[in-house]
């Protein structure tokens, strides 16, 4: 690991700042999950846990608060966001360390990182403009999950391909090589000896990048079509936690703006099962 | 056999090539549409005036120093809170330590915060609570928290991937492991640093939703970080979704923002390259 | 070496930031105005602003958007003088008082190539309700309709539920949108699409050649102009609340924000002056 030797300690002064920035990190954590607590326990208390699973769908305005196929949307689009961006980011780190000739590398590399500088809301707009209508020509109205997964997986591919890159990159340069001299092809050396190497760095980039695909408000609320409704096609429109709090929060009072805190609780809820289950697949590993 | 192999190494030549192709492709259709839209409106007079009937015409100057404010002012925070704990993580604790655990895992789930949870946390904690109000302050404080993950991940690889080989080298030259923190392993890790530092800019500029509800909408020339700020994806957020026939300023500004972004890679590009041959 | 530098400049760009928020407690001798909610009306309160304080100078309004609902409870809470509200106070906020500064009418729209230009009432609650899936019954072409309606909670929904006696519910949309502008772009990349949205932005974005058309229901045709003669069924207010006790600024720039210099203001943001 990076200790060398156990007594030779970073100085005291040292030690207690970067500690003191650590805990900072912690307490940040605490203070957003009591904000958003503290938001949701009127509507918790009043209309209790059971009543946003088992409501029959989404309509404030009648007192139904059913979050289910929210949820369902939420998970939806993210596993469909996920499943395009790890291909193409992990593809990506390869191509710009083991196929791209120099020039190229960095022209990809500049385009990736410019990519990752768009803000969302012009990824939603491109994808309101642009993709939707593509997709129209398939199947009427063309917004839905298809839609979401595409723009949202365009929007974590530059990040989670800088962080595979840099996991590809910490790989001893020695393993790619002697894998070679012993004769395997290019591919296959990658493939077998190189992303295994890489695998704690992917997966930990994974992870982030799963998270902020789930926190994604700006895109999904403009090409998924926002109807909360449990999806049964790839071409069926669907509502996510967050679009829904982007969507009402600014006109919701009392127990309806309460009921969307706990939309917000369920994305965390989501974010922590889904750390956990990386984490019971790191370790069966 | 090594026909099989011969057949696979080229499908996934294909692949790597593939997959570089079509991501290139769709950003250059990204491009071309901001472009199309928006390269009209583009003159020094829209970079240097302030904006005027709702932001259809005039320019995004104030805009440009909120957003300017905005970025130094999160930068300020995120770059020491987040190397200190990316040193923490990776040399003050073992691993595998609870505390170590406990910080990594919390910057996860910071990670997959929406961000109009961070819009009401900042809006919760630094407006309302600490009493900053609508400010440039409370959306760089927020930007923080929200970009702080990013940044501390970036590190933590980076300092991971420098080789043991430069540590022992230190300590067999006599350095104290401060010393050698300071002088050998960050220089070394310093690609890996900006890269995170730029990915973490990145993400600050388009955070739209969390700063609506904390730098505010004021489109104003800001008088200092406690004054109220229009930051740039918040007014291309307004222009292209609130305000009718903003749709053309709404492209400009988008394509201002992306040459910002240009001119930070190549700088901090610049940056690196100079700290790494002076070593 | 490096490092030393690498402080130095820290600490400037730190000193630099601390020193420029001196000139705060300098700025804080005049005098400030407060104003939240919604975001329909925060950019003509932007410009009302602008001109308010160059015709009154010494003054400060700072306008911040961030929903109907959070202008009321800012306004209830202190943290603003003013509340922006996009509709007309509901039975338990008797406790805020309401200036109407402009009217907004809501019109259905759909894409320039539909044929379809006029729909009866029935023929639209039959659409909204998902009874008539396809154009060609309410004389367009034989290709499904895509319904788009508005979240909840906002006040054209509550306008148009209202105007057409559905309840929430009943809606059987393809799309659901927040702002005005993502139902026209819905409707501009859609020829199949049908919409209801704020009248004045419909006309604006028709005149600048968006292909958008507005539909007549019943046989009124939607116009600024109907709305304007108080002929258009379908309209809401736009209110500026307070609490009652309000400074001297405050009840200044409400009257301003009602006198005819600012009716201009009113007009290029698309929306009807209110009558007198």
């Amino acid at each position: 690991m990076s200790r060398s030797t156990s007594s030779d300690q970073l100085g005291r002064g040292l030690t207690a700042l970067t500690g003191v920035s650590a805990a900072l990190c912690a307490l940040v954590v605490s203070a957003v999950i009591l904000t958003v607590v503290s938001g949701a326990w009127p509507a918790l208390k009043e209309l209790g846990p059971k009543r946003f699973l088992f409501d029959t769908g989404w309509h404030p305005a009648d007192g139904l608060y059913g979050m289910a196929p929210i949820i369902v949307g939420s998970l939806a689009v993210v596993s469909g966001a996920i499943l395009i961006a790890t291909p193409f980011g992990i593809l990506s780190a390869l191509f710009l360390n083991f196929y791209a000739p120099r020039i190229v590398g960095n022209l990809y590399r500049s385009a990736l990182e410019l990519l990752g500088g768009i803000p969302s809301v012009v990824f939603g707009l491109w994808g309101m403009t642009t993709v939707v209508p593509l997709l129209r020509r398939i199947h009427s109205p063309g917004s839905g999950l298809l839609a979401g997964s595409l723009v949202l997986s365009l929007m974590i591919i530059p990040t989670f391909a800088s962080l595979a890159d840099a996991a590809v990159r910490a790989v001893p340069s020695s393993l790619y090589a002697s894998s070679l001299a012993l004769g395997l092809r290019r591919w296959h050396a990658l493939w077998t000896v190189v992303l295994p190497s890489a695998r704690s760095g992917l997966a930990a980039a994974l992870v982030l990048q799963t998270g902020r695909a789930v926190g994604e408000t700006m895109v999904v609320l403009m090409v998924c079509g926002n109807i909360p409704l449990l999806p049964k096609g790839l071409f069926d429109p669907i509502r996510t936690l967050t679009a829904n709090v982007a969507l009402e929060m600014p006109y919701a009072l009392g127990i309806h703006r309460s009921a969307l805190f706990v939309s917000g609780l369920v994305v965390l809820m989501l974010v922590v099962g889904l750390m956990v289950l990386v984490e019971r697949v790191r370790t069966e590993e | 056999m090594i026909r099989r192999g011969r057949g696979v190494d080229r499908a996934g030549l294909v692949a790597v090539w593939a997959a570089a192709v079509l991501v290139t492709a769709s950003f250059v259709a990204i491009c071309c549409g901001l472009f199309a839209h928006g390269w009209s409106g583009l003159s020094l007079k829209f970079l240097s005036e302030a904006p005027s009937d709702a932001g259809r015409s005039g320019g995004i100057l104030p805009i440009l120093a909120s957003t300017g404010l905005l970025l130094l002012t999160c930068l300020a925070i995120t770059v020491p809170v987040g190397l200190g704990t990316a040193i923490f993580l990776t040399e003050v604790v073992p691993c595998g330590h609870r505390g170590g655990r406990l910080v990594r895992r919390s910057l996860e789930l910071l990670a997959g915060a929406p961000s109009i949870v961070f819009g009401l946390f900042g809006c919760a904690l630094f407006c309302n609570l600490l009493g900053l109000g609508f400010s440039i302050m409370s959306g760089a404080l927020t930007l923080a928290c929200m970009i702080l993950p990013f940044f501390v991940k970036a590190a933590e690889e980076g300092l991971r991937a420098v080789s043991p080989e430069l540590r022992l080298a230190a300590a067999g030259l006599g350095l104290s492991r401060q010393k050698a923190l300071a002088f050998v392993v960050l220089p070394a890790a310093s690609y890996a640093l900006c890269g995170g530092l730029v990915l973490a800019v990145a993400r600050a500029l388009a955070e739209t939703a969390a700063l609506i509800f904390t730098s505010g909408y004021v489109d104003r020339m800001p008088r200092s970080v406690f004054d109220s700020g229009r930051a740039v994806s918040v007014h291309i957020y307004d222009l292209a979704m609130n305000i009718p026939g903003g749709d053309k300023n709404a492209s400009s500004t988008a394509l201002v923002l992306l040459f910002g972004v240009c001119l930070l890679n190549v700088a901090f590009r610049k940056l690196t390259m100079r700290m790494m041959g002076a070593k | 070496m490096r490092c030393r530098v690498g402080l130095v400049s820290y600490g400037a760009v730190l000193a630099a930031l601390l020193f420029s928020s001196c000139s705060r407690s300098s700025a804080s001798s005049t005098m400030t105005l407060t104003i939240t909610g919604s975001s329909t009306i925060a950019p003509l309160a932007l410009e009302i602003a602008k001109r308010f304080e160059v015709s009154h100078p010494g003054t400060r309004v700072e306008v911040q958007s961030g929903g109907t609902s959070r202008g009321v409870s800012d306004v209830r809470q202190g943290l603003a003088q003013i509340g922006m509200v996009s509709r007309a106070l509901k039975a338990d906020e008797t406790d805020l008082l309401p200036v109407l500064i402009a009217r907004d009418g809501v019109a259905m729209i759909a894409h320039s190539t539909n044929p379809v230009s006029a729909l009866s009432k029935d023929q639209v609650v039959s659409i909204y309700k998902g009874e008539t899936r396809t154009w060609d019954k309410a004389g367009g072409p034989a290709r499904p309709i895509t319904v788009v309606n508005k979240a909840e909670g906002r006040s054209t929904l509550e306008i148009f539920l209202h105007y057409f006696g559905m309840a929430a519910k009943d809606v059987k949309a393809q799309v659901i949108v927040g702002e005005n502008e993502q139902a026209i772009k819905t409707v501009i990349g859609n020829p199949d699409a049908i919409a209801y949205v704020s009248i004045g932005t419909a006309e604006f974005e028709k005149q600048h050649g968006a292909p958008i058309k507005l539909i007549a229901v019943d046989g009124v045709v939607p116009s600024t102009a109907a709305v304007a003669d108080s002929k258009y069924p379908i309209a809401r207010q736009l209110n500026l609340v307070t609490r009652g006790n309000t400074n001297d600024l405050t009840k200044t720039f409400l009257a301003y924000a009602n006198s005819n210099d600012v009716a201009d203001l009113v007009e290029s943001q698309h929306f009807v002056r209110p009558t007198r």
